[in-house]
C-alpha cells in the first residue's frame, strides 16, 4: 500500500483507535441497527463465557518447565482480569506429566477470587481425590472422538476411559462437585485423520449423561475449518444442548478464530430458535502451549485475540482486554519467549 | 405456509427452520497473490531482481490466477520497487494468468505499458489524512490523478483494479464511516475500475465492522466486483474474510508466507498468508485453483532468501525446516 515515511509510525490518532478498540471488557459500539439489516451476522450471542486453559493446558504443552511461584502469580493476574474460569492446574502423576508436579501447591496458594472458578484436571479417581484434598471445587475429565488417540495418550480404548470417568463423575456428584467434559479430536486425529461428527457425538452424549455440565469439542491438532467446525457442531447438537457446549480451537493452521466465528453463529435447530451460538470458548493467554504433534507449531488460539474479535462483535465476556495483555506479556517474559497473540504483537510494539 | 400463515398471523415474523450457520458460501474464489508487491514492498530487507523474479514464476506455477507483479512508482518513495520494469520483462507470463502492477499516476501507467503490462492497479483510500500523509493530496484529487491513468487505460483496453485503503479503520483517523468507504467505492467503480479490492490496512477490523463496510458498499457497487484485502495484524484476518465469504464476495487478496509487514505497528504482521487462507477454503469446499504444496514450497524459498520465518501458520504447522 503506498510509501510511509517512518516519522508517521507514532501517531496519536492512532493509539487513540488502538485504545477505542481495546477498551477495557466494554465491547465496541455494536453495528448501527440501521446498516445492512439483510446481513446482520444472524444469532450471535450477547454473552460468550471464555474458559482460560493457559496456566494448565497452555503451560503443559511450553518446552520449558514453569516455576511454581510464576504460576501462581500468572493466575492471580489472570483472576484480576474478569475472567470467570481460570483452568489451574492438572491432578495427573508428575511421571506422565512433570509439568505439572507441583499441582497441589498450585492449587493451595492461588488467591481464590470470588466469582471465579478454579477447575482442574482429574483423570482418574485417585487424581479427583488429590485435587478435593487440595481444594478443588470443579474438575475435568479429558475424553476423546478417536480410538487410537485415547489409547496412545492415556492407555486405554475410549470405553475404559469413560468408566474411569464414570467413577470421578459419580464421586462428584456425591460431593457436589462439578465436572466438565472434554472431547479431544473433534475436527481430526493426528493418528486416524479425519474423524467422524457421528462419533464425536456420541462420545460427547456419554460424558454429558454421566453428569458432565458442559462439553468442551477440541479441535486438537488444529487441522479443522468452518466447514468441518459447521458438521461437527451439527452432529453434535442433536445429542446435547447448545447451552452445554464449548469450543476449543487450536490456531496450529491459522483456523481458530475463524471456526470460533462459525461455532458462535450456529443455531439450534427448531420451530422457535431460542438459543443462538455457541456460548463458551476455550483460549489460552499469548497462545500459550505449542502443538506437541507438529514441532513449532502453535497450539491453543491467543486469548487476547478472541477478546479483540468478541469486543469487535459487541458480544459481551466481561473480559479486560488490557489486563489479559499485561498477564500475557508477564508470562512470556517468564519464559523468554515471544507471546503467539497478534494483538499484543501489535500492540507493545507500538 | 402461505394458509398458515393467513391462520396464524405471527408465524410470518418467524425464520425458516435451520441449523445452518449464517449463509453460505461461493463455490469458486479468485485469489489475487500480492506477495510480491504488497508483501516485499513492505519487508525491511531489499530483494534482488532475480529472486522476485523466481518467486513470481514458482507463484505462477501454483495455479494463482493474478500475481500482483510490481509497482511503477518513483524509486525515490519506494526504492524496493525501483527494478519494476526489469521484474516485469523478466518474469514468464504464464497462459491464463494475468500480472497487474501498480500506476500511481499517468507517468507510471506509461511506464508500465512501455514495459509490457495488461493489467494495472491504482490506490484510493476512504481517509482524507491517510490519503494527505501517503500521496500529499486529497481524495479528490487523488481521483483525478486516477481518472487521468483510467484515460489512458481505456484508449489501449488496458483493465484497472482499484484498491480503498483504510475500509475499517485509519491510523490517522481512528473510526471510518462505511458511507465513506462506499462513496469512493462507487467513484473508483464508475470511473472504470472492473474490481474494488476493499482494504483493512492496518488490520483493525473485526466480522461486525467487515458486515457493515460491505453492507454499505454493496449498495454501490455490484458484489461479483468486490474484493477484500484483509491484514492479520491483529489475526483477525481469516475471520474477516469469511464474514465477506458468506456475503457473497468471491475475489480475496493475500500474500504468499504472510509477506509484508505493517509500517505502522512495528513488528507486527500484515498481509494474511496465502496458505492459511487456501487451507481454509479448501476445507470449506470452495475452488481456488491453487495447488498447496507448490504454494508452501514458493513461501519457503522465499523465507529463506530474505532469513524470515513465515508468517504462515499452515506453513509452520507442515514444514520441519
Amino acid at each position: 500500500m503506498g510509501t510511509v515515511p517512518s516519522a508517521l509510525k507514532h501517531c496519536l490518532s492512532y493509539q487513540h483507535l488502538l485504545k477505542e478498540q481495546l477498551w477495557i471488557g466494554e465491547p465496541a459500539a455494536p453495528p448501527s441497527p440501521h446498516a445492512g439489516e439483510e446481513f446482520q451476522i444472524s444469532g450471535l450471542p450477547e454473552y460468550v463465557k471464555i474458559v482460560e486453559v493457559g496456566p494448565r493446558d497452555g503451560l503443559q504443552n511450553e518446552k520449558v518447565t514453569v516455576p511454581t511461584d510464576i504460576k501462581i502469580e500468572l493466575i492471580n493476574r489472570l483472576s484480576k482480569a474478569g475472567l470467570s474460569v481460570i483452568e489451574a492446574t492438572s491432578f495427573v502423576s508428575s511421571k506422565w506429566v512433570p509439568q505439572m508436579a507441583d499441582h497441589t501447591e498450585v492449587m493451595r496458594r492461588i488467591e481464590r477470587h470470588p466469582g471465579v472458578r478454579y477447575p482442574v484436571l482429574t483423570p482418574n479417581l485417585q487424581g479427583f481425590h488429590s485435587a478435593i484434598a487440595a481444594g478443588a471445587t470443579e474438575v475435568s475429565v479429558f475424553g476423546a472422538a478417536s480410538e487410537s488417540f485415547s489409547k496412545m495418550n492415556i492407555n486405554c480404548s475410549i470405553e475404559e476411559s469413560i468408566e474411569k470417568f464414570e467413577e470421578v463423575t459419580k464421586s462428584a456428584r456425591n460431593m457436589n462437585i462439578p465436572v466438565r467434559g472434554y472431547v479431544s479430536c473433534a475436527l481430526g486425529c493426528p493418528y486416524e485423520g479425519n474423524i467422524i461428527p457421528a462419533k464425536v457425538a456420541n462420545v460427547s452424549k456419554q460424558l454429558y449423561s454421566m453428569g458432565c455440565y458442559e462439553i468442551s469439542l477440541g479441535d486438537t491438532i488444529g487441522v479443522g475449518t468452518p466447514g468441518s467446525m459447521k458438521k461437527m457442531l451439527e452432529a453434535v447438537m442433536k445429542e446435547i444442548p447448545l447451552s452445554a457446549l464449548a469450543v476449543h480451537c487450536h490456531d496450529t493452521y491459522g483456523q481458530a478464530l475463524a471456526n470460533i466465528l462459525t461455532a458462535i453463529q450456529i443455531h439450534q435447530g427448531g420451530i422457535f430458535i431460542s438459543v443462538m451460538g455457541v456460548g463458551v470458548v476455550d483460549s489460552a493467554v499469548a497462545g500459550l502451549g505449542g502443538c506437541p504433534y507438529a514441532k513449532g507449531a502453535t497450539g491453543n488460539v491467543a486469548t487476547e485475540d478472541v477478546i479483540y474479535m468478541l469486543n469487535g462483535l459487541g458480544i459481551n465476556t466481561g473480559v479486560n482486554l488490557y489486563k489479559v495483555m499485561e498477564a500475557g506479556n508477564f508470562i512470556c517474559t517468564a519464559l523468554n519467549k515471544k507471546t503467539n497473540s497478534k494483538v499484543a504483537q501489535a500492540s507493545f510494539s507500538v | 405456509m402461505a394458509a398458515a400463515k393467513r391462520a396464524l398471523p405471527w408465524l410470518a415474523s418467524l425464520r425458516p427452520i435451520s441449523s445452518a450457520a449464517a449463509g453460505s458460501f461461493p463455490k469458486q474464489v479468485k485469489i489475487v497473490e500480492v506477495g510480491p508487491r504488497d508483501g516485499l514492498q513492505n519487508e525491511k530487507n531489499i530483494v534482488p531482481t532475480q529472486v522476485k523474479i523466481s518467486l513470481i514464476n514458482m507463484l505462477s506455477e501454483t495455479g494463482l490466477p493474478v500475481i500482483e507483479a510490481t509497482s511503477f512508482v518513483s524509486p525515490k518513495w519506494v526504492p524496493q520497487m525501483a527494478d519494476h520494469t526489469e521484474v516485469l520483462q523478466g518474469i514468464q507470463k504464464f497462459p491464463g494468468v494475468s500480472y497487474p502492477v501498480l500506476t500511481p499516476n499517468l507517468k507510471g501507467f506509461q511506464a508500465a505499458l512501455a514495459a509490457g503490462a495488461k493489467e494495472v492497479s491504482i490506490f484510493g483510500a476512504a481517509s482524507e489524512l491517510f490519503t494527505k500523509k501517503n500521496i500529499n493530496c486529497s481524495i479528490e484529487e487523488s481521483l483525478q490523478k486516477f481518472s487521468e491513468v483510467m484515460h489512458a487505460a481505456r484508449a489501449s483496453s488496458i483493465p484497472v483494479r482499484g484498491y480503498v485503503s483504510c475500509v475499517l479503520g485509519c491510523p490517522y483517523e481512528g473510526k471510518i464511516a462505511p458511507a465513506k468507504v462506499a462513496e469512493v467505492s462507487k467513484k473508483m467503480y464508475s470511473m472504470g475500475c472492473y474490481e474494488i479490492s476493499l482494504g483493512d490496512t492496518i488490520g483493525v477490523g473485526t466480522p461486525g465492522s467487515m458486515k457493515e463496510m460491505l453492507s454499505a458498499v454493496m449498495k454501490e457497487v455490484p458484489l461479483g466486483a468486490l474484493a477484500v484485502h484483509c491484514h492479520d495484524t491483529y489475526g483477525q484476518a481469516l475471520a474477516n474474510t469469511l464474514v465477506a465469504l458468506q456475503m457473497g464476495v468471491s475475489v480475496v487478496d493475500s500474500s504468499v508466507a504472510g509477506l509484508g509487514g505493517c509500517p505502522y505497528a512495528q513488528g507486527a504482521s500484515g498481509n494474511v498468508a496465502t496458505e492459511d487462507l487456501v487451507y481454509m477454503l479448501h476445507g470449506l469446499g470452495i475452488h481456488t485453483g491453487v495447488d498447496l504444496p507448490k504454494l508452501m514450497e514458493a513461501g519457503v524459498f522465499i523465507c529463506k532468501v530474505l532469513n524470515r520465518k513465515t508468517s504462515s501458520k499452515v506453513a509452520q504447522a507442515s514444514c520441519r525446516l
